[in-house]
């Protein structure tokens, strides 16, 4: 039962891990019509900027302020000398020119700080654990991602269901042409959401840094399980991609924990062993062609065009 | 008949192609018989992706998994003490072919963005399972204990021969892709492409002639997966690596999409390129070193800027598009 917990957290954090990645791609992809796979890249570099700026000002909360401040710009620098031009041009396109920009990134940064991983540490404040109840001692530091997740989901519904910025992003990703028309500077809206979703990716690059590994090419892995979050929650629609990234990281969480004990109830020994960790490193895989031979847009389809 | 530029353009490639053998062995530079063979492997894996990707409007990112299907096909065989080659390239053909309809039938009901990750998903999906598998090496690949037996026919052992039966079977498909791309078929194929409503509007179900395009470019990126296998004699999981579909796609572009000789060009101009980044005798040491950060650069440039590739450079006669 402790385990049971115990994972349940593990897949809550990893699932808004992938929602603070997702969200970003997610609007970008329903507002810009943008197949963006540098995404990841800017992962791994608020990860970077991160590591790099704490251990030079040795302050944590420092190194996350620059480190966002840093993947902000780096965003924003990216949209205007590449993506930009990139927003008419069909998927085909925006596919291989981002792919390029995934190539071009990850050999900047292992020219930067070399090839093998690097140590991101944490502060002594943030290493403990906490006793939730009896028996169950969990570290703080996934607590923490946890909340900061969950505030983020927040403020994001707030963003988007009430201030004015957010109905802009909402109208502009249902017909971005009358958005123009009605004489909204829509590029500045492009800048600012895509500068907005490289922001959210360097912070879940630089909440990951302490439990995963930095290296170069740590963005692809999860942004690929992004996408299978995107596809089964709809492309566009914030609330999918939350519901998504919880789905995927619950699913994936439990079945690397139990599929081989369970397939062992079943199966014998040795064949559960092989079994059970290559079909849980596929699960999230097949669910989504579950939920797209079901429903080809998605759980939580954005109404816009 | 009067053939066009790209035609004289294609044979004297095939005629170069043909020729490299015998000049490397005047030059003793038996180097290029092997990269030259590659290109020639990729070209084929090209030409099947350009043939829905091109043709069909399909952009799959997910090409790779038939390389690897294919190449595990031949593995696996010969992990089992079978090295018959009719029977490992024909179980490689079949085996992606019967991939690429199960990932066609689900992934071609949707379209845009979700074609695209979706096809990427199922080969990242078969790319962990390759991980996985204990018994065909896991993460660390499997060596191919002999290459793939043609009795007394050919003996793809050596170099030379293996050559021209890649050769052989890259002027088939070329041929063979010239032809149904012409063929009715082929015509529905682009007709859905280049306008789906009317297509429906006059009688044509798009959906059954995009999965048989889909199946064809499946078994013959697996054949390309056979041969590449017994090309490097080892394979491991990043045969399926989701980079290696992003390279195939840039390589029908690099070529030019929609052409006949684009892939074939495309495949060179690729790898040579990727060959001359990383030459150590060639450039200095913070270029070779860091071949990627250019390679990356280049793939940019040449999206942004030059989207037609390098088929567009030869003078066509008037006619825009296919050739």
């Amino acid at each position: 039962m402790i385990l049971v917990i115990e994972q349940t957290l593990n897949g809550l954090q990893l699932g808004v891990m992938l929602f603070l990645m997702a969200a970003g791609l997610t609007l970008v992809f329903g507002i810009m019509n943008l197949v963006n796979l540098a995404h990841g890249s800017l992962y791994m570099v608020g990860a970077y900027l991160t590591t790099f700026f704490y251990q030079q000002t040795g302050s944590f909360a420092l190194g996350v302020l620059l480190g966002l401040a840093g993947t902000l710009v780096v965003g924003i620098v990216v949209e205007l000398v590449a993506l930009r031009t990139l927003y008419a041009r069909d998927h085909l396109d925006q596919v291989l020119a981002t792919f390029g920009l995934i190539l071009f990134f990850n050999e900047l940064v292992a020219i930067l700080w070399g090839r093998t991983a690097i140590y991101a540490s944490l502060p002594p404040a943030l290493t403990g654990h906490v006793e939730l109840f009896a028996n169950l001692r969990y570290p703080l530091y996934r607590l923490l991602i946890i909340g900061i997740g969950l505030a983020v989901a927040v403020a994001l519904w707030y963003v988007v269901a009430r201030t004015r910025l957010g109905m802009l992003i909402r109208a502009g990703a249902s017909n971005r042409t009358m958005v123009a028309a009605l004489g909204v500077n829509i590029r500045l809206l492009y800048t600012i959401v895509f500068g907005f979703g490289a922001a959210l990716a360097g912070l879940a690059g630089l909440l990951s840094g302490p439990i995963y590994v930095v290296q170069p090419g740590m963005g692809e892995l999860i942004l690929i399980q992004v996408f299978v979050v995107i596809v089964i929650g709809g492309i566009g629609s914030i609330r999918g991609a939350f519901a998504g990234a919880l789905i995927v990281g619950m699913v994936d969480t439990m079945g690397r924990a139990f599929l081989k004990p369970m397939l062992a109830t079943v199966l014998s020994p040795s064949a559960a062993d092989t079994a059970g960790p290559a079909l849980a490193s596929m699960l999230i895989y097949l669910l989504m062609a579950g939920v797209l031979a079901f429903r080809p847009e998605g759980l939580f389809p954005s109404r816009g065009s | 008949m009067r053939l066009s530029a790209r035609t004289w353009v294609l044979v004297a490639a095939l005629l170069l192609l043909a020729a490299v053998p015998p000049l490397t062995a005047l030059a003793q530079q038996p180097f290029y018989v092997d990269l030259f063979r590659r290109i020639m492997i990729f070209a084929i894996a090209a030409l099947s992706l350009n043939l829905i990707m091109g043709y069909g409007g399909m952009v799959s990112f997910g090409h790779a998994a038939y390389l690897g299907v294919g190449a595990y096909a031949v593995g696996i065989l010969g992990h089992y003490g079978i090295h018959d080659g009719w029977l490992q390239w024909g179980l490689a053909a079949g085996a992606s072919a019967l991939v690429a309809a199960a990932i066609g039938s689900i992934s071609i009901r949707t379209s845009g963005i979700y074609f695209i990750m979706i096809t990427l998903a199922f080969t990242q999906m078969l790319y962990y399972l390759g991980i996985s598998i204990e018994e065909f090496g896991g993460d660390d690949g499997m060596r191919l204990g002999q290459r793939s037996q043609f009795g007394g026919l050919v003996d793809l052992a050596e170099p030379v021969s293996f050559y021209y039966v890649v050769l052989g079977i890259l002027l088939v498909f070329l041929v063979l892709g010239h032809r149904i791309v012409h063929s009715r078929f082929g015509r529905v194929i682009q007709a859905a492409r280049s306008n789906e409503p009317r297509t429906r509007a006059i009688g044509f179900s798009p959906y059954p002639y995009r999965l048989a395009a889909f199946v064809i470019a499946g078994a013959m990126c697996g054949l390309a997966g056979a041969l590449l296998v017994n090309h490097t004699v080892f394979l491991t999981p990043e045969f399926m690596n989701w980079t290696r579909s992003g390279e195939l796609m840039f390589m029908v572009i690099l070529g030019g999409m929609s052409t006949t000789v684009g892939p074939l060009l495309g495949a060179a101009g690729f790898l040579l390129l990727e060959e001359m980044l990383k030459n150590r005798g060639l450039l200095p040491a913070w270029v070779y070193e860091h071949w990627e950060l250019y390679f990356g650069l280049v793939l940019v440039f040449v999206v942004l800027f030059a989207k037609r590739g390098l088929a567009s450079l030869i003078p066509s006669s008037g006619k825009a598009g296919g050739d």
